[in-house]
């Protein structure tokens, strides 16, 4: 079956201080395929769709589309051409009505005047057509990120969308909006749309894609069809060694309470109570906005607390604002790693000593020896890969950025860490090693909550389960009656 | 990599001063004097002792408005204080430093437990400080000041004025501070990303609290010197003062945004603006020109930083073929 190239990119590169993100990489794009490009965190996968949606000018190459050659892409051209990019980081303006940004740039027009009433009858055909309920004239500051994410996707298809580049579009969705974003998937792809989609997820890639290119340290290591290639295989490809996806077992539980937490209420999540064992990785599942995240932000003391009480090994915490928690043993190692849990602009030295400044000062004078000493001893316990310790954390790598959040803690000597989605956009060579790093930090006596949405890790990675639905605390599984089957009836709230 | 790109901003000011000190020093063989440039050092040394503390308040990521205003209400307050209610000399000027020093605290308190812009709140406090200066004494300047409190403003360190050592003093002590002490490190951080700084268990309210009083109280001790060197509490001092340090500060590379600045860049920035007003006066240019110069070397310094930013990016782009110049339609 012979199908039109509709898209050409030639020797494609990209340098970056220090990198070379894309080393000449060529692909071709057939008209109206689902097309996954899949790579580690790092690859060039990002910078890749940047060239084609013309948010950067590569140094070298060219694209051809529709029989023209272009040196590069501007945004306006890639507008014009009817290339449409959901990026991970969502590109809504938070204080405008989701019809306003369903129609940005292109509002529909009477005598000149921007025609309120006709661009939310619009967007409310669009999200008919995508079989979802949101109000056009709600403000997109007030969705959540999986309601966020489809107003995205509905902005590409209120224009004239020909090639759609989806960039990690399920990473913040659950189970059921995943499977609607598919049949939306499917439904562009029988429209004709051509899809160019990157996800770490490979169950999603062997679902819904044709054909896929791998990339890796910014080279193309080649475009397979999907369907002739097993998981094996491609994660051989995408890592260029064998790895195991397997989980690392936690093995150093004791039946030692090291953290408990009674009736503890606030952020709209209510009498929470659990026991957290020395060593222990304890998992937190439910859906999306079950109030996992809001439960642990009270606990860390990020946000206010309307009830109860917890101790860690012995002592009430107070919960009053994150500087107390920290002092107190618990460290929070947030979803939103960019904006919450490294400062993007300051070297990865300055991240990593800014909760701990205490141990290098001396009357509040920082003794740069002490600090450079105990960084670079962190930089290559986690083995962070950076030429220097000056690096700006904002240059890095999903994995290496979350284990310089991750340096922050154990240079502090956190009790009790709680990781909230400790993998996500994390690809899947780092994941391991983040793994094995959660189990270390066990074994030296600390102990983990962890937030998770990816079923596998939560089941792979936790010795005990907390469910959560709609903010309250549903039940928690041992690991012998571990299931996806069970999580999902408690986070359902099916019990 | 990161190195390089930070000296660049820092020194672009010390650059575009040499510049500038080459070319009136080429037409006037005034400036050239080493006298002039004492005066030169002496003009700027209080704006400088101001920029200073503004150089905290935004890297912070604040700004703050009200600090020209502080001059003059420090001023009239501690001359009125030592000449008509017989307070001592050095009690008087403590007392006028100490009333700067707390509206400093209240911008800082006002913007940190209410959320507003620190560019509305310190605009109004503005206003309410310079009412204050002319109520207290109601729109009239206080003259006749006590011979000894001429030293501070007036006096010479062998051939150095006193403003000149306590501007660079404080220069010193506020480039420490800021590179190499934990409150420091503090005050990038917020500037940089809150939301992370807070979560790493920064108290971000009290820096940036700290920030204003700061500047607030560096601004009362402008006001002192100010009050010493005129001879006289004016109500008035300091009415484009908090422009000029301002521009000062952003010549220098300190970022508007937050983040990102140094007191070096900084007191090349200050220079500049006294060079410019030194050499133009001296070519006997109105004070019109000067301002249009100002105006200018901002605007021209800035954006050509920022154009060499972006266009570094771009400048390795070909067209390769003539069909791709289409795309600008």
């Amino acid at each position: 079956m012979e199908k039109r190239t509709l898209l050409s990119m030639r020797n494609i590169s990209k340098q970056y201080p220090g990198v070379l993100a894309l080393d000449r990489v060529s692909l071709d794009i057939y008209e109206g395929e689902t097309h996954a490009l899949v790579g580690e965190n790092g690859a060039g996968k990002s910078t890749f769709i940047k060239v084609l949606a013309g948010a950067i000018r590569p140094d070298e190459g060219e694209i051809e589309l529709d029989g023209q050659t272009y040196s590069h892409i501007t945004p306006a051209l890639a507008r014009h051409l009817g290339i449409e990019v959901i990026y991970q980081e969502f590109n809504l303006m938070p204080t405008l009505s989701v019809a306003e940004n369903v129609f940005m740039g292109n509002y529909p027009k009477r005598y000149g005047i921007i025609d309120h009433r006709e661009m939310e009858r619009r967007t409310d055909e669009i999200f008919q057509s995508m079989g979802v309920r949101i109000d056009p004239r709600a403000a997109v500051s007030g969705l959540s990120m999986a309601y966020m994410q489809l107003v995205e996707i509905a902005k590409a298809l209120a224009k004239k969308v020909r090639i759609l580049i989806m960039d990690e579009p399920t990473a913040p969705l659950t189970a059921g909006e995943v499977e609607v974003l598919f049949q939306l998937m499917d439904k562009l792809h029988r429209q004709g749309v051509t899809i160019i989609y990157i996800s770490h997820r490979l169950n999603e890639i062997f679902r819904v894609t044709e054909r896929l290119t791998v990339i890796r340290d910014g080279c193309k290591i080649g475009t397979f069809r999907t369907g002739e290639m097993t998981r094996e295989q491609l994660i051989c490809q995408m890592v260029g060694r064998e790895l195991n996806e397997t989980f690392p077992r936690n093995t150093a539980r004791t039946e030692e309470v090291a953290l408990k937490v009674e009736d503890l209420s606030g952020n709209g999540v209510e009498d929470i109570s659990f026991e957290l064992h020395r060593g222990e990785i304890l998992g937190f599942g439910g859906l999306v906005g079950a109030g996992r995240t809001e439960i642990m932000r009270v606990l860390s003391g990020v946000d206010a607390r309307t009830g109860g009480r917890a101790w860690l090994e012995g002592k009430e915490l107070s919960m009053k604002s994150p500087r107390i928690s920290i002092r107190e043993g618990i460290a929070l190692i947030p979803e939103d790693r960019k904006r919450q849990g490294v400062v993007l602009s300051l070297p990865i030295l300055e991240n990593v000593i800014l909760p701990n400044l205490k141990l290098v000062t001396k009357y509040s004078v920082i003794n740069r020896r002490k600090e450079g000493a105990l960084v670079s001893e962190q930089m290559k316990a986690l083995r962070i890969a950076a030429p220097s310790m000056r690096q700006l954390a904002g240059n890095l790598s999903g994995g290496n950025q979350q284990k310089v959040v991750l340096a922050k803690w154990l240079l502090s000597r956190s009790r009790v860490l709680i990781f909230d989605e400790p993998t996500r956009g994390i690809d899947v060579g780092a994941k391991q090693e983040i793994y094995k790093l959660m189990c270390a930090l066990c074994e030296q006596g600390a102990s983990i909550i962890m937030i998770s949405s990816e079923m596998e890790e939560l089941l792979g990675m936790s010795d005990r389960i907390v469910v959560l639905c709609e903010g309250r605390q549903e039940g928690i599984l041992k690991r012998e009656d571990f299931s996806q089957e069970a999580v999902l009836a408690l986070a359902s709230g099916n019990q | 990599m990161r190195k390089m790109k930070i000296d660049v901003k820092k020194y672009v000011s010390w650059i575009i001063l040499v510049v500038l000190v080459l070319f009136f020093s080429a037409f006037s063989p005034r400036f050239r004097q080493i006298s002039n440039a004492i005066t030169i050092l002496r003009q700027v040394s209080i704006n400088g002792i101001l920029a200073v503390g503004l150089v905290y308040v935004l890297v912070s990521g604040g700004i703050d408005l009200s600090l020209g205003p502080m001059l003059g209400f420090t001023g009239t307050l501690a001359a009125m204080l030592m000449v008509e209610n017989g307070i001592p000399i050095f009690a008087a000027c403590l007392i006028g430093i100490f009333a700067a020093t707390l509206f400093g605290l209240f911008n800082g308190l006002s913007i940190t437990a209410t959320n507003m812009p620190p560019l509305i709140s310190t605009l109004g406090m503005s206003y309410v400080i310079k009412a204050a200066a002319y109520l207290i004494h109601g729109g009239m300047p206080v003259y006749s000041l006590p011979k000894e409190m001429q030293t501070l403003g007036q006096g010479y360190v062998g051939p150095i004025p006193i403003p000149v050592i306590i501007f660079v003093v404080i220069a010193l002590i506020g480039a420490f501070v800021l590179k190499r002490t934990s409150y420091g490190r503090g005050v990038f951080a917020i500037g940089s990303n809150q939301e992370a700084s807070r979560l790493s268990g920064l108290n971000v309210k009290r820096i940036q609290v700290a920030v204003y009083t700061v500047a607030g109280f560096l601004a009362g001790l402008g006001g002192i010197i100010m009050m010493s060197r005129l001879n006289a509490g004016q109500p008035g001092t300091g009415a484009d003062t908090s422009m000029d340090i301002i521009i000062g500060c952003v010549l220098g590379g300190v970022s508007a945004s937050g983040g990102e600045g140094s007191i070096v860049g900084m007191v090349g920035g200050v220079l500049v603006m006294g060079v410019l007003s030194n050499g133009m006066t001296i070519l006997g240019l109105n004070e019109y020109y000067q301002l249009l110069m100002k105006g200018a070397v901002l605007v021209i310094s800035v954006g050509f930083d920022y154009y060499a930013r972006t266009r570094k990016a771009e400048k390795t782009v070909r067209i390769v073929r003539s069909e791709g110049k289409k795309e600008k339609e």
